[in-house]
């Protein structure tokens, strides 16, 4: 192997290692370590000068103390699941409102589709908080979605959405839809119409067509899709933080808090191991599906 | 036949709608003259020229604007060399390692990447600052840049690589006067989404900043937790439409370029005939 291609494979590599990998190794050996008033704010630290004695003074001192912390404080039990219900839910509504469009956009005139291939993107690229901080007008008891609605007559009272989990979900599926409408659009846009056509002419009405041929054909898309939704949406913390107010419990946001407002290190460390946890799996089977994917396209 | 029904009609006008109702609102009401954000008291610009006059605001758009620019320099570089390895690399030690640490940050929650790097710079003594947001930046958008310039890799024609070896050019130059060129327009989107990640970025950002620098979204966030405000509409609408002018120039340009590739086909084929 010579210099050059040592060089190229060893910068990158050595650039994630150290800034990618060792770090979820230093997470995890705070996740072990105490609570401390000091700079750093846990105990103990590695102290090379004592030696060997100073090392295994060191091994000695971590345990498992925060796990069982976590297990016993019955917040982050709820966090952890009211997360996984929200990351849930809010992948299912932005299913049901992204497959529409994403339909719609694979059956409009071909030289459309550039143009509305632009429209989704285009969100994409503007500024995730902006658009987070879009909704808090139209939600707020006082914001333009109540005004509306009061005028119109068909409330009495303003309709309390915001710091509620509403606002959350709405806030979700807002900011994650172009995720999902890009990935089933891909796999509409490749489907054979003539498929359709057969069904129909076989005496299929329009619609148990979709149930049998379009809708198992856009599965991968699908898949994809609510991967792409559901594995941000479950640490998300800018979203319920704006929008959820106090009510809704994410664990994106306790992990926030803890790490800065309550300098707890240790206790956010291991609340993100757990996270890192649970999201091992979906990542596992998200790879899975892409793989796939790119086996049959192949 | 056509398959255009008014379901369609209806699906795709309702959808843009709700993605682009928000926003168009956000526009309108940074012409508002009420410092009252949600009550309408007419036509005024008076807020983009408060958005002007605030230094706290300008230093932090500069401040998010070096960091962009030098994160997203490097993380190109990077990212193509890391694209160019996992491609053409061959096998190599540690080639499954080196795969899942370009994929794993696409999927990581931001408050652990976040964390995690805040962790290592603590524990290696280094100070807050801009530069640790630039290492930090860098690192994620990599992988973005490397994922970009990979698809575009592996979609070309190898064969014009290998004639150029063949003819005497040495693995450097074939990349330079053969590959750069052939992968260029994925090198360039890959800036630009890095560039665009590391502008928009809050978390990871809250958490490597430091007390000592303040970025932009850092600034929007804490504004707009104690609720909206007619500044923030403004430099909303500014930013959107540097957004709106970005992605519609640049889809122009490459379709300019598909139809020039389109001609030059053409004419290749009458030339052979």
């Amino acid at each position: 192997m010579n210099l050059a291609r040592r060089t190229l494979i060893g910068i990158p590599y050595l650039w994630l290692l150290l800034l990618f990998l060792v770090p979820f190794g230093i997470i995890f050996k705070i996740s072990l370590s105490d609570y401390a008033v000091s700079i750093p704010p846990y105990t103990p630290t590695l102290d090379l000068s004592e030696g060997w004695q100073g090392i295994r003074g060191f091994f000695a001192a971590l345990d498992w103390e925060n796990y069982v912390f976590l297990t016993e404080d019955d917040l982050y039990w709820r966090a952890y699941l009211s997360s996984l219900k929200i990351a849930v839910i809010s992948t299912f509504l932005t299913l049901l409102v992204g497959y529409p469009i994403a339909y719609g956009m694979a059956k409009s005139a071909p030289e459309w589709r550039p143009m509305l291939m632009m429209l989704v993107i285009l969100p994409f690229w503007t500024s995730f908080l902006i658009r987070v901080y879009a909704w808090i007008g139209i939600l707020s008891n006082e914001g333009y979605l109540n005004q509306l609605l009061l005028w119109t007559g068909i409330i009495s009272d303003p309709l309390q959405i915001m710091n509620t989990p509403t606002a959350v979900y709405i806030g979700i599926v807002y900011t994650y839809l172009p995720f999902m409408i890009l990935p089933i659009y891909a796999t509409l846009e490749r489907m054979d119409d003539s498929l359709l056509e057969a069904a129909e002419d076989l005496g299929c009405s329009r619609l148990s067509a979709f149930w049998i041929i379009t809708l198992p054909l856009s599965r991968s898309g699908i898949i994809a899709g609510s991967f792409l939704v559901f594995i941000p949406a479950l640490g998300e913390f800018v979203i319920p933080s704006l929008l959820g107010g106090s009510s809704t419990l994410m664990i994106g946001k306790v992990l926030w808090e803890e790490f800065f407002s309550n300098r707890d290190w240790p206790v956010a460390s291991a609340v993100a191991i757990i996270l890192l946890l649970i999201l091992v799996i979906p990542i596992i089977l998200f790879q899975k599906n892409q793989e796939k994917n790119q086996e049959a396209d192949a | 036949m056509r398959r255009f029904s008014w379901f369609n009609a209806t699906a795709l006008t309702a959808g843009f709608a709700f993605l682009y109702i928000p926003m168009i609102i956000l526009v309108i009401y940074s012409f508002n003259e009420s410092r009252l954000v949600t009550v309408w008291a007419g036509f005024s610009t008076h807020w983009y020229g408060e958005l002007f006059r605030d230094q706290a605001f300008l230093d932090a758009a500069w401040v998010t604007l070096r960091v962009a620019f030098v994160s997203s320099t490097i993380a190109t570089i990077l990212g193509t060399m890391a694209a160019y390895v996992l491609v053409r690399g061959g096998k190599f030690m540690g080639r499954t390692l080196f795969s899942g640490m370009i994929y794993a940050p696409l999927v990581m929650p931001e408050v652990i990447t976040g964390l995690s790097l805040l962790l290592l710079f603590i524990s290696i003594g280094l100070d807050r600052g801009i530069f640790t947001i630039i290492l930090a930046h860098t690192t994620f958008s990599m992988c973005y840049v490397s994922v970009v310039v990979s698809s575009r890799l592996v979609s070309f024609d190898r064969s014009v690589e290998e004639a150029a070896l063949d003819l005497g050019c040495t693995p450097f130059d074939a990349f330079r006067s053969v590959t750069l060129p052939l992968i260029a327009p994925a090198v360039i989107a890959g800036w630009l989404l890095a560039f665009t990640l590391s502008l928009d970025d809050l978390v990871i950002a809250s958490f490597t900043a430091g007390p000592s620098a303040t970025t932009l979204p850092i600034k929007i966030f804490s504004s707009v937790r104690l609720g909206v405000s007619p500044e923030i509409n403004a430099l909303s609408t500014i930013l959107i439409l540097i957004v709106t002018i970005g992605v519609i120039s640049a889809s122009l340009v490459s379709k300019r370029r598909i139809v020039q590739q389109q001609r030059d086909e053409q004419m290749a084929e009458q030339a052979q005939q």
